[in-house]
């Protein structure tokens, strides 16, 4: 079948509750992807997207199951999996090749100084930061901040990259740029690449496989949504494509309406055997028989465009 | 416009400065002879009786004798009668030695504390009652177990200054940004070189504003220190000319004391100014 390169095998998560008892915030999660797919989850504030990617980071361990990587349970991080975070997470004490250099060091131990120079100073270059090298990070815009980021995750050259909303905290026009980097990026260098947002046609942009998650306590996973779209998609004439509506309904109806209601309605969900959408493929696909959300029904921020969602 | 700010905010130092000046010598000049008396007695009284001159120097006294100290700072004429300077200088070894003894302990056990939640909770009982001690109050106990003054003034000023640097570098420690540390452990940083590379960089500033409280304080205890064990330092000059009954030496003692902890708060604040970077 397909390969695993990462398998998510039956995960929970849980804290403490109010009266005495535990909250989950998921239990019993499955999700695989094969290597070199770029994967994107879309559900709710709170619905536990964040306490996955820590999980398959290594930051946080599951209260139950396991995460296997390349056929390896993983315990705690690697350098094998960068994680960009929402919040850039710069150091602010250290310049932009500080930064990169710091993770490169940390990967190669042994390297000397103008090896790790030069290493830092080619992923400083990719993200287009020539000539900021010297800059703190207070110095910098936001995108540019985020652009550090993603130059330091990509310098310890992992084989899978973790981003929590990376791009949010961006206004659109630096959001579409990143964008087309990052996906550039992951497709010159074969990356795996794990990603959450709540903007729809960033996930139908970027993402290969959708992964839509019902809304917390208790979330699932509900459907893996096949992204039609051709790989050579680009950004500006994503909506031409004949099938590009009936997959943005398809989640943003999920994210208005199912989500909130997912458990009464497929009582007989098999969280092993999460249902696999093919937009644009009739008798494989449930989208068909899903009606049409009017835009103006819904505050889901994804729906304007440009898209201004935090 | 911040140019300007500055100065007219220098001019009117200089007219508050001026101001004080000019009413401080109204207020201490000679008020011109007074009641006739035999001249044995006007000898004996001095001029504050026989001119109506103020007890309290002028700034001129002042003035006059700091322009006099300033040219002989190092003078050494018997343990009663030594120059500013080196007065001053017992004081700041003293208070650099026990404030680098300080800072050798607060540091380390600091960040073993904010690092150790088992620790942090265990100890703090012992701090919340160590810390509001007078460091006064360690004076007896120091004197009788050291039974060396000067060493005792050192203790007191290392048990002085130790508490604003282990609370500070514990707080600092312990709240460092989760974010830098988990960019750390993604890395697999190793725990050492993740506290000197994200731990200390991170916690610096509280650490050094910590580390700018005790020097302060240890300057203002310094003073009173000396004054009980004696012996050197500008605390025991203050004593000194009390008992001298020389008003114009403790106000100068007054004025540089002041000065020296300018100094010493400057340092510091550069420093801190050193370690701390914006987002
Ligand atoms: N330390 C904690 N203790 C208790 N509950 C927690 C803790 N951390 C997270 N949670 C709960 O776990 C749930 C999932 O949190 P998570 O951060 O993964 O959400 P998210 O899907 O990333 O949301 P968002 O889109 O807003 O970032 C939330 O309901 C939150 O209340
Ligand atoms: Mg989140």
């Amino acid at each position: 079948m397909t390969d695993k390169f990462i398998s998510i095998e039956g995960i929970a998560k849980r804290y403490p509750g109010a009266g005495g008892g535990t909250t989950a915030v998921f239990e019993n999660l499955w999700l695989s992807m094969p290597r070199g797919e770029f994967c994107c989850v879309i559900g709710h504030s709170g619905c536990g997207k964040t306490t996955v990617l820590n999980i398959l980071a290594g930051l946080d361990a599951p209260s139950e199951g396991a995460v296997i990587v390349d056929g390896q349970a993983i315990s705690g991080t690697s350098l094998d999996r960068a994680v960009i975070f929402q919040s850039h997470a710069l150091l602010p004490w250290r310049t932009v090749l500080g930064n990169v250099a710091y993770a490169v060091t940390s990967k190669w131990r042994s390297w000397d100084r103008a090896k790790v120079k030069e290493h830092a100073q080619t992923f400083i270059d990719l993200v287009g930061l020539t000539g900021s090298e010297h800059k703190r990070p207070s110095e910098l815009s936001g995108g540019m901040k985020q652009r550090v980021g993603i130059a330091r995750a990509l310098s310890i050259t992992p084989k899978i990259m973790l981003m929590d909303e990376p791009f949010s905290a961006l206004d659109a026009l630096t959001r579409g740029t990143l964008q087309d980097e990052v996906r550039r990026i992951c497709l010159e260098t074969g990356q795996t690449a794990f990603m959450i947002t709540h903007d729809v046609d960033e996930a139908i942009y970027l993402a290969d496989k959708i992964f839509l998650m019902t809304n917390g306590p208790g979330a699932v996973l509900a459907e893996v949504v096949e992204n039609p779209l051709p790989k050579d998609r680009g950004r500006t004439d994503l909506h031409r494509h004949p099938l590009y509506y009936a997959l943005r309904n398809h989640i943003v109806d999920f994210l208005v309406s199912r989500s909130k209601n997912f458990a009464a309605e497929k009582p007989d969900h098999d969280p092993r055997n999460v249902p696999v959408v093919l937009i644009g493929k009739p008798g494989l696909t449930i989208a068909a028989d899903a009606k049409p959300e009017p835009p103006r029904e819904t505050s889901w921020p994804g729906l304007s465009r440009p898209s201004t969602s935090s | 416009m911040t140019s300007s700010l500055r100065l007219r905010a220098g001019l009117v130092s200089i007219v508050l400065l001026a101001a004080f000046l000019g009413i401080w010598h109204l207020a201490t000049r000679s008020s011109g002879t007074v009641a006739a008396m035999s001249p044995e007695y006007a000898k004996l009284m001095g001029l504050t009786a026989t001119q109506g001159k103020s007890a309290m120097p002028g700034p001129l006294d002042v003035g006059a004798k700091l322009w006099e100290h300033l040219r002989r700072p190092f003078y050494d004429n018997g343990p009663n009668d030594k120059g500013l300077g080196i007065q001053l200088g017992f004081s700041i070894a003293r208070v650099g030695t026990g404030y680098l003894l300080a800072v050798l302990v607060a540091i380390p056990l600091g960040f073993l504390i904010g690092m150790s939640p088992l620790l942090s909770k265990a100890l703090d009982p012992f701090i919340q009652v160590l810390k509001p001690i007078s460091p006064l109050a360690w004076m007896p106990l120091a004197l009788y177990t050291i039974k060396d003054s000067s060493i005792s003034a050192i203790f007191v000023i290392f048990i002085c200054s130790i508490w604003p640097m282990l609370l500070n570098t514990v707080f600092g420690v312990a709240s460092v940004r989760k974010e830098w540390i988990n960019v750390a452990r993604t890395l697999e940083v190793g725990t050492l070189r993740r506290a000197f590379t994200v731990i200390l960089p991170a916690a610096a500033p509280t650490i050094l504003t910590g580390m700018r409280i005790s020097i302060g304080i240890a300057w203002l205890v310094i003073v009173a220190a000396e004054m009980l064990v004696g012996g050197t330092g500008i605390g025991y000059f203050v004593w000194n000319e009390w008992n001298n009954l020389s008003i114009t030496n403790v106000i100068i003692a007054i004025l540089l004391i002041g000065i020296v902890g300018m100094l010493l708060d400057q340092i510091l604040a550069r420093f801190t100014r050193m370690v701390t970077f914006p987002e």
